[in-house]
């Protein structure tokens, strides 16, 4: 039922064209860019409240996203500019609701852990842990409910995975065989609570044994070992068989959110990650070393994302606050 | 018109809305196999089949979730608790996810889904399985309170419920599905946020709400007898709460008497008296009563259960009390 991730062969990742490839490494640098423009505007109180960086964790969320189909849905927790970006949300409209502003996805009503894009299929942005996995579980019903094809990728943390209502969505998700994939993003720390002191056995992937849903353990900061592991999951899924679930070990560099300085862990700790396996990293070598981008066409790429990044965060600061009458709408739709 | 008690009046209400919308279905605890804990589901099952009547494994927090998550891509669930005091446990999927979204989402993400069940006391079956979660849903913007009395308006209030682009907390009353009343025939529906006055009169205005209602009439005939004219409002809705007729009501009889079975502390009764303050205060002849369950969990013993649910004579004693009579 269960895969490990060292019987695996490397996936062949010839098989993409040069322009799939260069556009994984834009989507996550992208995020990154993003994420880093984030953290300025929150240091310069532009963005307030509650703000988790997706930094470190890109290859989990563009490689899922680069195999998934169009009629797909995607939900997630809180930490979610680089769900938003990877479902090809306007990262204008996503800043502007960091910094409260009408042009954001939720006419800055939501704020950085509650944004959502119908036309993007992406359905939040849940500030609650765990709530999004049955909220996705009954997406998963809906399309199988509405025979669309679809499949709903929830992605949630370590943290998240003992919430009780993850075993109970696990359990009705396998019983109506429904089309839901379960991506765990493991970035090792719930909060400031490293796995192993929040969880008796750091196996998320076996989680669904006991229902009968097969799962893996994935090298989350290599973008192809998640495309890989994304087609097994999808073929899975469509063949009817119900849902999968992909454990993600990958980490975040930045603390738990804005306010964490991130005490509970050393220094090293992060710099191994960060020089050794960072997932940017790990792509552009890939891309140099087999001759697929040359150094002025990922220059290009790298000025293309500044560029939009810049102008993302010029519409954060140009686009006006909410009209107070912004107060009293969207509570009810008129019957 | 045909008589037909609550149970078959909320059946027909599903059954009803079901065939003229497919992307209608019913989920819970029993609701297919066993037909309803309570019998409101009987025959769904047979006439819709097991894709639209959907039994749930007991996991109250998961089944709400998973209701939310497929009502924000445009199905329309009920979702039905075989009783309210199980919805505690999904109260965050009720309230943070059904209620919330579409403000969260400036607008975008509606959740047209209905929880409904039988809702507070039943009869000797202690505290845990007797609470009012009225004042607890309708404290919450974003979602619509129901809580009807009749079977006519079980069925009319229900079948809006079901067609409201809104997330709505539907509560019944178990003691109430048995009740027989006359129901107009074919397809009508009752709008939410109306109250109606269920009995005229000139000397003090009684709210209720469910069961309660039917206590608030068997006193006003009571009160009569004694030259008390009693005006029975049964509120249907709690939230939007129709406060309006209340006013009028107030204005006329200048006396107001609050009835729930719930706790009175931050009860629908403390509201509604708080509101008559604020646009009727000086129509008051009189302080504003509130009639309610006892401040403790609900005994099982039947000689204490008797004592904490707000009885026929406690709304008597009230209403003499601000009629000064």
């Amino acid at each position: 039922m269960t895969l490990q991730t060292d019987t695996l062969v490397r996936p062949t990742v010839t098989l993409q064209s040069k322009a799939d490839l260069l556009k994984l490494y834009s989507d996550m640098l992208l995020i990154r860019r993003f994420e880093e423009k984030s953290g300025q505007l929150y240091g310069m109180g532009l963005i307030a409240g509650f703000c988790h960086l997706y930094i470190g964790q890109e290859a989990v969320v563009v490689g899922i996203q680069s195999r998934q189909n169009p009629q797909d849905t995607v939900i997630t927790s809180y930490r979610d500019h680089g769900h938003m970006l990877a479902c090809g949300m306007d990262a204008g409209g996503i800043m502007a609701e960091l910094t409260g502003r009408i042009g954001g996805f939720s006419k800055g009503k939501g704020g950085s852990m509650h944004m959502f894009s119908r036309e993007k299929n992406f359905f939040g942005g849940h500030g609650i842990v765990g709530a999004q996995v049955s909220l996705g579980t009954g997406m998963a019903f809906a399309h199988k409910y509405k025979k669309d094809g679809g499949v709903c990728i929830t992605y949630m943390g370590d943290g998240a995975a003992n919430q009780g209502q993850v075993a109970e969505s696990y359990n009705m998700a396998s019983l109506w065989k429904l089309p839901a994939l379960y991506v765990i993003e493991n970035n090792r720390y719930s909060m400031g609570t490293a796995v192993a002191r929040h969880t008796s056995n750091g196996d998320f992937y076996r989680r669904g044994e006991p229902y009968n849903i097969p799962g893996e353990k994935v090298n989350g900061m290599d973008v192809f070992e998640v495309q890989a592991a994304a087609d097994r999951a999808f073929a899975h899924i469509h063949g009817g068989h119900g849902p999968y679930i992909l454990q993600m070990e990958t980490y975040r560099y930045r603390g738990h959110s804005m306010s964490d300085p991130a005490k509970y862990r050393t220094k090293e700790e992060v710099d191994t990650f960060r020089n050794t396996n960072d997932p940017i990293l790990l792509l552009t070598d890939f891309l140099v070393k087999n001759k697929t981008a040359t150094e002025a066409e990922l220059e290009q790429i790298q000025d293309q994302v500044k560029e939009i990044v810049k102008v993302a965060a010029d519409f954060s600061q140009t686009s006006p606050e909410p009209d107070p009458s912004e107060l009293y709408t969207d509570v009810l739709i008129e019957a | 018109m045909p008589i037909m008690t609550v149970r078959e009046a909320l059946r027909s209400a599903m059954a009803e809305e079901m065939r003229q919308d497919p992307k209608v279905f019913v989920m819970g605890e029993e609701v297919a196999e066993y037909q309803g804990a309570y019998k409101v589901t009987q025959d769904l099952l047979q006439e819709f089949g097991p894709e639209r009547v959907v039994d749930t494994p007991i996991t109250e927090h998961g089944f709400a979730g998973l209701g939310v998550g497929a009502a924000f891509l445009g199905l329309k669930p009920i979702v039905e608790f075989m009783t309210f005091n199980f919805s505690m446990q999904a109260i965050d999927q009720i309230i943070n996810s059904a209620a919330k979204t579409l403000y969260m989402s400036g607008g975008q993400l509606g959740c047209p889904i209905v929880f409904r069940g039988p809702n507070g006391a039943a009869s000797r079956v202690g505290a845990q399985h007797s609470q009012c979660f009225a004042s607890w849903y309708a404290h919450c913007p974003g979602l619509k309170v129901v809580s009807p009395y009749s079977a006519e308006d079980a069925k009319g209030l229900l079948k809006s419920a079901i067609r409201d682009p809104n997330p709505v907390v539907f509560l019944e009353n178990e003691l109430m599905y048995g009740q027989s009343f006359e129901v107009p025939e074919g397809d009508y529906v009752t709008p939410l946020g109306k109250g109606k006055i269920v009995r005229e009169g000139t000397d003090v205005t009684i709210t209720a709400f469910s069961i309660m209602v039917g206590k608030a009439l068997k006193a006003a005939e009571q009160l009569a007898d004694q030259g008390i004219s009693a005006e029975v409002i049964d509120l249907r809705t709690l939230r939007p709460l129709d406060i309006e007729l209340i006013v009028e009501s107030v204005k006329k009889t200048n006396r107001l008497v609050c009835t729930e079975e719930g706790w009175a502390t931050c009860g629908i009764g403390a509201e509604i008296a708080s509101q008559i303050m604020d646009h009727a205060f000086d129509y008051l002849d009189a302080p504003i009563a509130r009639v309610s369950a006892k401040d403790v969990p609900l005994p099982y013993a039947a000689n204490l259960e008797r004592l904490a649910l707000p009885t026929v004579d406690d709304i008597i004693t009230a209403v003499k009390n601000v009629t000064y009579k």
